[in-house]
C-alpha cells in the first residue's frame, strides 16, 4: 500500500462518520436552547461591531442641536440624546467599544492566569506557594474596587481601563486553572517527557497548557461579560471610556439621569443593549462550559 | 472549634498584610508625585516651596520602610490620617457614611434571600419545565442588567406610575434620615437601591438554591421520606431544603461583603451619601490617601465576612472543623 492509497482511505472514513455541519448546529441547538441564544446575540454583536459603518445610518459622534431629543421615529429609529445625536448608531458603534474592551481584557486576564496556573502547578512547592498567596491577596479585592484602585493611580482612558479590568481576571483564571493543572502534572506523560530532558517552558507550553484549553476557554467567554459590565460601569462613573467616544456605559452617564423622565429613551436603549451583550455572553459562556466539561454533563 | 477560630484568624493576617503592601505600592506607581498633582495637576504655577510643605505633612520625604511602617501603625491604632483633598480625618469622614451603607447592604441581602429561596426551590421541584425556564432566565437576566441601570429605571418606573395614579411625580427623599428617627422616611429612600442592588445579588444565589436542592432531592433519605408518604411540601421544607442551605449560606456571606464594594454605582444613581459615592469622589479628586484607606476598609471587611462564612460553615457541619 503506498502512502497516497493510506491517505485515500482516511479520507474515505472521515466522510462516512462526519455529520453535516447544518445538522451538527441543529443537534447543538436542539440539546443547548438557551446557549444557542447566546450565541445569537454574540454573533449579531460581533457583526454590527464589524459593519458598524455600514449598518449605522449616522455619524455616531457628530452632533446635531437642531434634533436634541428627538423621539424614537422614522428618522431617528431610537430617538436622538441631548447632543442631537443618533442612539441607535452610537448603540451599533458601542458595540466595537465593548468588545473591543471586553475581548482585549478577557484574553489578556484569562491567557495571564493560565501561564501563572499552570507554572505554579508544575513548579509545586515554594514558586506555587508564593504564587498562590499572592493571587489570594488580589481576590482579596472586590472586583470593582480593584479596578477603581487602579484607575485612580492610572488616569481614566480606555486604555487604562483595560489595564483596570484585566488585573483582578489574572488570579482569577489561574485559581482555576491550577486545579485542572494539578492533576495534569500526576500523569505518567510528563514525567515521560522530564524524562526526556525537555525543557519546563516546552513542558508547560507544549504538554500542559494545551490539556487546559476547556476551563481557559470557559473562563475567557465568562471575563468577556463581566469586563463589558465593568468597562460599562466605569465609563457610567466618568472613569473610563472618554467623551465623544460611543460608548454604552458613558452613554448613560451623559444626562441619562436628568433627562430620564422627559427624554425617557436616552437611558433606557443603552441599558437594553449592555444587559443583552452581558445576557448572550453568559448563556453562551454556561453552554460552553456544559459542553466541554464532562463531569457537568454528566449531572 | 477554637483551635479551628485561632487557625483561621492566623491565616487572615498575610492577607491583610499582602493587601497593606499592594494597597501602599499601588499609591506609590501614581506618575510624579500626589503633592505635584493636587497642586500643579492643572497646570497652574505653584511655589515648590508650597509643594515641600505638603510632602513633608504626608510624610513623603522619609524613607519608604518609614512610611509604610507609619501606615501599618495607623492601622494598628485607628489612625487613618487626613484626607489629602479635604484636610479633615478620615475616620470621622468614613463614620459618618457607614451607617446608610451598612443599612443598604443589609436591606439588598434580605432582598437576594426573599428573591433567592423561593425561587431556587421552584425552580428546582419544577426542573425542565417553563416555570424552570423562566426563573433561570430572570437570574441570568439579574447577573446581565447593570444595577445602576437597574435603578434609573426603579427611578423612571416610580415617576411614571406616580404621576399616572397619583397625578403628581414622586421620587424618593434625597436627604438621608436615620432609620430611629424617621423609619418610614428612612425605608422610603433606601429601599429602592436595596431592591436594585439585591435583584442582582439573588441571582448567584438562586441558581445555587436550585443545583444544591436538586441534587439533594436525589438523596436516599428524601427517597425514603416519600417513601413513608409525607407530603411533598413538608419533604422540601424539613428535610432537603436544610440541607441544601449550607452552600447557599456561603454565597450570602460572600455576597454581603461584596455589597460594601457593589454599592459604589447604586449609591451614585440613587444620590446616596455613603462609602461608595466616597470612593468615587476620592477617585476623581485623586484624594490618594482617602482612596488608600477606602480600599484597604473593604478588604478588611470582605476577609472578616470570609472568616465568618467559614466559622458559620464549620459550626453547621461538624465534618469540617474536625478535618
Amino acid at each position: 500500500m503506498t502512502v497516497s492509497d493510506v491517505r485515500t482511505d482516511l479520507g474515505a472514513e472521515e466522510v462516512v462518520e462526519r455529520t453535516p455541519w447544518p445538522a451538527a448546529i441543529l443537534g447543538l441547538i436542539a440539546r443547548y436552547p438557551l446557549g444557542a441564544a447566546g450565541a445569537l446575540v454574540v454573533v449579531a454583536m460581533i457583526f454590527a461591531a464589524v459593519f458598524a459603518d455600514v449598518i449605522a445610518p449616522y455619524d455616531p459622534e457628530a452632533n446635531a442641536y437642531e434634533y436634541m431629543f428627538t423621539a424614537p421615529g422614522g428618522q431617528y429609529w431610537l430617538g436622538a440624546d441631548d447632543f442631537g445625536r443618533d442612539i441607535f448608531s452610537r448603540i451599533i458603534y458601542g458595540a466595537r467599544t465593548a468588545l473591543f474592551v471586553g475581548f482585549v481584557a478577557a484574553f489578556v486576564g484569562a491567557t495571564g492566569g493560565l501561564v501563572l496556573g499552570v507554572a505554579s502547578a508544575y513548579f509545586g512547592g515554594w514558586f506555587d506557594l508564593i504564587i498562590q498567596r499572592v493571587m489570594d491577596v488580589i481576590m482579596a479585592f472586590p472586583l470593582i474596587i480593584l479596578a477603581l484602585a487602579v484607575i485612580s493611580v492610572l488616569g481614566p482612558g480606555i486604555d487604562k481601563v483595560i489595564i483596570a479590568i484585566t488585573i483582578p481576571f489574572i488570579p482569577q483564571c489561574a485559581r482555576v486553572v491550577r486545579s485542572s493543572a494539578l492533576a495534569i502534572r500526576e500523569i505518567p506523560y510528563i514525567d515521560a517527557a522530564r524524562a526526556c530532558g525537555f525543557s519546563h517552558a516546552r513542558i508547560i507550553l507544549r504538554h500542559m497548557v494545551p490539556n487546559v484549553m476547556a476551563p481557559f476557554l470557559i473562563m475567557i467567554t465568562a471575563f468577556v461579560g463581566q469586563a463589558i459590565l465593568l468597562e460599562a460601569t466605569l465609563s457610567y462613573l466618568g472613569l473610563g471610556v472618554q467623551e465623544p467616544v460611543p460608548a454604552w456605559g458613558l452613554m448613560l452617564k451623559s444626562g441619562a439621569e436628568e433627562y430620564a423622565e422627559s427624554a425617557p429613551w436616552i437611558p433606557i436603549f443603552p441599558g437594553i443593549a449592555i444587559s443583552l451583550a452581558v445576557f448572550g455572553f453568559n448563556l453562551f459562556g454556561d453552554a460552553l462550559r456544559d459542553a466541554l466539561d464532562p463531569k457537568l454533563r454528566a449531572q | 472549634m477554637y483551635a479551628y477560630i485561632i487557625k483561621r484568624l492566623i491565616l487572615m493576617i498575610p492577607t491583610l498584610f499582602g493587601a497593606a503592601v499592594l494597597v501602599f505600592v499601588l499609591m506609590r506607581l501614581v506618575p510624579g508625585d500626589v503633592c505635584e498633582i493636587k497642586m500643579a495637576g492643572d497646570g497652574a504655577f505653584v511655589d515648590p516651596e508650597a509643594i515641600e510643605i505638603c510632602r513633608q505633612n504626608l510624610g513623603l520625604n522619609d524613607p519608604v520602610y518609614v512610611q509604610f511602617g507609619q501606615v501599618i501603625w495607623g492601622y494598628l491604632t485607628f489612625d487613618l490620617g487626613t484626607s489629602m483633598w479635604t484636610g479633615r480625618d478620615i475616620t470621622h469622614e468614613i463614620g459618618l457614611r457607614f451607617q446608610l451603607s451598612l443599612q443598604v447592604a443589609f436591606m439588598a441581602t434580605l432582598v437576594a434571600i426573599l428573591i433567592a429561596i423561593p425561587l431556587g426551590t421552584i425552580s428546582a421541584i419544577k426542573q425542565d419545565t417553563w416555570i424552570d425556564y423562566v426563573v433561570r432566565t430572570f437570574s441570568i437576566a439579574g447577573i446581565a442588567m447593570p444595577s445602576f441601570w437597574l435603578g434609573i429605571m426603579i427611578i423612571l418606573g416610580l415617576l411614571i406610575t406616580t404621576q399616572a395614579w397619583f397625578g403628581d411625580p414622586w421620587m424618593p427623599p434625597i436627604v438621608y434620615v436615620s432609620p430611629f428617627e424617621d423609619l418610614a422616611g428612612n425605608l422610603s429612600q433606601l429601599i429602592w437601591p436595596a431592591v436594585a442592588t439585591g435583584y442582582r445579588y439573588s441571582a448567584v444565589a438562586t441558581r445555587m438554591t436550585r443545583s444544591t436542592l436538586l441534587e439533594v432531592l436525589r438523596e436516599d433519605y428524601v427517597r425514603t421520606a416519600r417513601a413513608k408518604g409525607l407530603l411533598e411540601r413538608v419533604i422540601i421544607n424539613r428535610h432537603a431544603l436544610k440541607n441544601a442551605m449550607l452552600p447557599v449560606v456561603t454565597i450570602f456571606g460572600i455576597e454581603f461583603a461584596f455589597l460594601i464594594g457593589g454599592l459604589v454605582v447604586t449609591e451614585q444613581v440613587f444620590n446616596l451619601n455613603g462609602l461608595g459615592k466616597l470612593f468615587v469622589e476620592s477617585v476623581e479628586t485623586s484624594d490618594f490617601t482617602m482612596v488608600q484607606q477606602l480600599v484597604m476598609l473593604v478588604v478588611v471587611i470582605f476577609v472578616f465576612m470570609n472568616f465568618l462564612v467559614d466559622l458559620l460553615y464549620a459550626w453547621l457541619d461538624p465534618r469540617i472543623r474536625y478535618a
